[in-house]
């Protein structure tokens, strides 16, 4: 286990992954690679980053994620003191207790590894293995099989917690990420960071995954409408009552105006006995948002539920009594109605309080009367009384006392509060500062015109320009006149922070690949895979013309030359046929395909949209030689 | 007094012409007067209590007395459903279909295709599941699915022994997985060696049968199914069916067995020496040395049940119900019962005891 100190990042990740480019890349771009590795080396602050939370049965203790230190922190709430930092894999993600609270699980997202702690000891005993990025892993109550959602496989493990050995794994949703266990054992259920796969410019739609836990299947989907961005799920103690956390994203329609509601909702999906059909609710209000809503605590009497509402650094409030009534006095048309409905959420949002700097994991004490809150960008953890609806105390990480430019500008990239009324911030559509696998209609050019996929947003310093037609030189642009004309509609950073935003943006790194082996090899398909893409002739022999190979465009350590193209793809409602060339580093995670997000899959951007080969050469390649095709493009 | 009363017994079954004891069933028959999506039944799949009917016009379920119908408007791929493979380590539900291969997961369908994924052909005859692989015959080759990975891969004339494509059926156990390749015999894959082996007629495509038992009796195969536990293969042909034990290959024909025809759509093996035969003279049912046969009379559509013995006999047993119709596409079994696809609707054959 590689222990680290906190407050210090030796960059292996940043090593790791220029090591990785190097063998990767094109050859030429090696020694500028090495530069660039070279100056990553150097040490940097680490913030904790506390993500997750979780508590002792008995309130006496409190278990913190720290996504940024790679440690899980335990603290003694008698003393308010540090018990240990238990360093744990990459990027951890989520934290559960066993029914007994004698053994601690914690997701390593960028290990593909769960952490299982000794409770007593407070030491790791095992490392259990998971699928590609575990996000959230939560035992079954007789401590028998472990749940592991995992986000880039779109599935959820099933681990043998007796022999430590992944049993199946069942399909979820894209970007399966988090857990929850109904009160009596009987159903795990699971929610999904991305839409599920549907028709171009559909409206989105999610879905919680049931699990039937005494057979370990995948029993039912209660589907979610309109819905993409799905975060926690909780059961009330009685298992009456479902809540997922979610956005609700009006992606269809151009970015004309963001008041009542047009860009983002943010609401919750009810199910279970006490509702019925799954109904959405909003916890917005008329002139005021609350976004993006991560996590959800119910209390034991199911009084109330607390969200929190990490953009607008505050946890909402939810009278539960009051909101069972509303909703259950409502007819099902009503009901469908309701998620944009803003005025709805004065009918049983009871509080707004204000905590720390992007609010995330939620943790209530056993009899309601504190709930502790995770404050991401903060470095702690605020201790909130709930019977006055304020925040009594706060719990230390200890952070660096300075703020690095970037943590400053990661501070500015999760907060909302710079847009129109709060309604959102970057990470609504860059989700965890990453993508949201959505398509949107940026531009107030008309219904339709120039839609434009979300792109990965990893490793993006040296792919200027940026937007899809390139428009944008480099991020200051992109990221300040822009955002602030188009999306915020209201004043928004000013110089030093946008410099601010950009650093953070640049510092985000790009996530291990999952498709390449660890020695960086390539299996025989992948390696047939590289031969087509770096081919200069046709199968027949006929040379391809030198701006249709595929390392022309894609070329470099991004696999971008950065230029404008058109490959064919441009749509009758896009203004110009011609694309910025995307970078292609995990260019697995980042589906739909195209500027437009047309291609639902990396296949169909040759089976379907390169019928004249004007992308590449493509249609003189049997099936199997496409497939290997792609094959090596997840490796990139 | 014992040797009278054995008298009298053999005398009684002389009498009712009854030879050796085979299953007998009282048949029930749907079709799409009592709720299944279509009568043109081509396959059907047992998963506890869940029956699941691949037709012409859509994917049935059968549970708790009633039918379910999924058609392309619920989400499935194509309504021509070919067949169907339930994963019962996840519940799942593969199926394959003319235009497509369809999971069916929670409620919810994932559509493979030829354009939007690695799927070889839209034209799925056959899909089978592997551990956490699910293998596809299709109209250009094999495809296996590895649904940890999402990884493809192919199989064709390129990379196995496979000169003819046309890959009609799928059967997969942990240590092999066998195609029958219409028109090209017998593919076998090794699950542990990742070894492909080829099994062929001898006497090439020729529809005469030159030498009978020296090896597959014919290159047109439909189905192979896989006696694990003994070793044993079957497979069934447009020309008869064939067991071979690893080493000594044995046919059967019309002629020389209990096969009311030589032309097989399915074959399902019981162990190494029973298997059950779909024909289009009827369902089959061999347990090593007797045969049966369960059909409506191709002459008067009567119900019939006729016995053939070791030696060659033929008996018929007096029986009420019979299959829909005697061309028989699939069969699977629940318990001791059997549910039969046939041309006319499908069959579930319940056990008389």
């Amino acid at each position: 286990m590689e222990i680290r100190p906190p407050g210090v990042d030796m960059s292996v990740d940043a090593v790791r992954t220029c090591a990785c480019r190097v063998r990767t890349a094109a050859h030429t771009f090696s020694i500028l690679l090495a530069f660039t590795c070279l100056s990553a080396t150097l040490p940097t602050p680490r913030y904790p980053s506390p993500i997750e939370l979780a508590l002792s049965p008995d309130g006496a203790r409190l278990y913190v994620v720290c996504q940024g230190t790679d440690e899980l922190v335990a603290f003694d709430l008698r003393t308010r003191a540090i018990l240990r930092r238990i360093p744990v894999g990459r990027e951890p993600k989520s934290v559960a207790l066993s029914r007994d609270a004698r053994r601690i699980y914690v997701a390593n997202s960028w290990s593909d590894t769960v952490s299982e702690i000794d409770a007593a000891s407070l030491e790791v005993v095992r490392k259990l293995p998971a699928g590609m990025e575990p996000t959230s892993a939560i035992p079954d109550r007789e401590g028998r099989y472990l749940y592991v959602a995992n986000r880039i496989g779109g599935d959820i493990s099933v681990v043998d917690l007796a022999s430590g050995v992944e049993t199946k794994r069942l399909d979820a949703a894209p970007g399966a990420s988090y857990l929850a266990l109904s009160p009596d054992g009987s159903r795990v259920y699971g929610t999904h960071l991305y839409p599920n796969p549907g028709q171009f410019r559909a409206p989105p739609e999610s879905e919680i995954t049931v699990i039937d836990a005494a057979r370990q299947v995948v029993a039912e989907r209660y589907r979610l409408h309109n819905v993409a961005g799905v975060f926690h799920v909780a059961l009330s103690a009685d298992g009456r009552l479902g809540m997922a956390a979610q956005l609700r994203p009006k992606n269809l329609v151009p970015l004309a105006h963001v008041e009542h509601g047009w860009v983002f909702g943010n609401s919750i999906s009810l199910f279970g006995e006490d509702v019925g059909e799954v109904v959405q609710i909003p916890i917005d209000e008329l002139d005021r948002y609350f976004t993006p809503p991560f996590d959800i605590a119910i209390a034991p009497d199911k009084s109330a539920a607390y969200v929190s509402t990490s953009g607008s650094d505050s946890v909402t409030v939810i009278d539960l009594r009051r909101l069972l009534e509303f909703v259950r006095s409502k007819s099902p048309e009503e009901k469908r109605a309701m998620a944009n409905d803003l005025s709805a959420s004065a009918n049983y949002v009871a509080a707004r309080i204000p905590v720390g700097s992007a609010p995330k994991g939620l943790a209530l004490a056993p009899d309601g009367k504190r709930l502790y809150v995770a404050n991401r960008t903060g470095d702690t953890v605020s201790i909130v009384d709930t019977a006055a609806r304020r925040v009594s105390g706060t719990l230390s990480l200890g952070a660096p006392a300075a703020l690095t430019p970037e943590r400053r500008g990661e501070r500015l990239f999760y907060s909302a509060r710079f847009g129109f009324q709060g309604h959102f911030g970057c990470a609504n559509c860059h989700l965890e500062a990453t993508q949201d696998n959505l398509s949107w209609d940026l531009e107030p050019d008309g219904f339709g015109k120039d839609i434009v996929d979300n792109r990965l947003l990893e490793w993006v310093d040296g792919t200027e320009p940026f937007k899809w037609n390139g428009g944008n030189p480099n991020l200051e642009t992109e990221c300040g006149p822009r955002t602030e004309t188009f999306f915020y509609r209201s004043q928004s950073y000013d110089q030093e922070q946008l410099a601010d935003l950009v650093r953070f943006l640049k510092s985000i790194p790009l996530r291990p690949n999952r498709f390449r082996a660890a020695n960086g090899e390539l299996t025989p398909a992948q390696e047939r895979g590289q031969a087509i893409f770096e081919r200069t002739r046709k199968k027949d022999g006929t040379p391809i013309p030198q701006f249709n190979q595929c390392p022309v465009c894609h070329s470099g350590p991004h696999y971008t030359n950065k230029e404008l193209v058109d490959v064919g793809s441009g749509k009758p409602t896009d203004r110009s046929p011609l694309v910025d060339v995307p970078q292609l580093t995990n260019i697995a995670l980042s589906a739909p395909y195209l500027h437009d997000g047309s291609a639902h899959t990396l296949e169909e951007i040759w089976t379907v949209f390169n019928p004249r080969d004007t992308h590449g050469v493509t249609n003189d390649l049997q099936k199997d030689e496409l497939n290997d095709l792609i094959e090596y493009l997840k490796t990139l | 007094m014992k040797k009278t009363l054995a008298l009298i017994f053999a005398a009684a079954l002389a009498a009712s012409g009854a030879g050796p004891e085979m299953p007998r069933f009282r048949w029930e028959n749907f079709s799409t007067a009592n709720g299944l999506p279509d009568d043109h039944v081509f396959n059907v799949a047992v998963d506890g209590n869940r029956v699941w009917a691949a037709t012409e016009n859509g994917l049935g379920l059968y549970e708790n007395g009633k039918w379910k119908i999924y058609r392309p408007e619920d989400g499935l791929v194509h309504r021509a459903v070919l067949y169907v493979a339930p994963d019962k380590r996840t519940g799942d539900v593969w199926i394959a279909t003319m235009g497509g291969l369809s999971r069916l997961s929670g409620g919810r369908f994932d559509n493979y295709t030829q354009l939007n994924s690695g799927l070889p052909n839209d034209v799925v005859y056959g899909v089978a599941v592997e551990g956490e692989n699910v293998w596809v015959a299709t109209a250009a080759g094999g495809g296996r699915l590895n649904t940890r990975t999402r990884q493809w891969a192919l199989f064709n004339e390129r990379n196995t022994p496979m000169y003819e494509i046309w890959t009609y059926g799928v059967s997969a156990t942990p240590s092999k997985v066998y195609y029958a390749v219409w028109g090209g015999g017998v593919l076998e894959y090794d699950v542990k060696t990742e070894r492909w082996k080829d099994y062929n007629d001898p006497d090439g495509e020729t529809e005469m049968v030159l030498y009978k038992d020296q090896g597959l009796i014919h290159e047109i195969t439909t189905s192979v199914s896989y006696a694990e536990k003994d070793r044993i293969l079957w497979v069934a042909t447009y020309f008869g069916a064939s067991r071979y034990d690893g080493r000594n290959w044995k046919n059967f024909m019309d002629k020389d067995s209990g096969l009311p025809s030589n032309f097989l759509n399915q074959v399902k093996a019981l162990d190494g020496n029973r298997a059950w035969f779909s024909t289009d003279k009827g369902l089959a049912y061999c347990d090593g040395e007797n045969w049966a046969v369960y059909r409506p009379a191709l002459d008067t559509h009567k119900p019939e049940m006729l016995v053939r013995d070791a030696a060659g006999k033929v008996s018929s047993v007096e029986t009420e119900t019979a299959p829909a119709h005697n061309y028989v596409l699939g069969m699977d079994f629940q318990g001791d019962d059997i549910w039969v696809a046939t041309a006319k609707g499908l069959s579930h054959g319940i056990r008389l005891k």
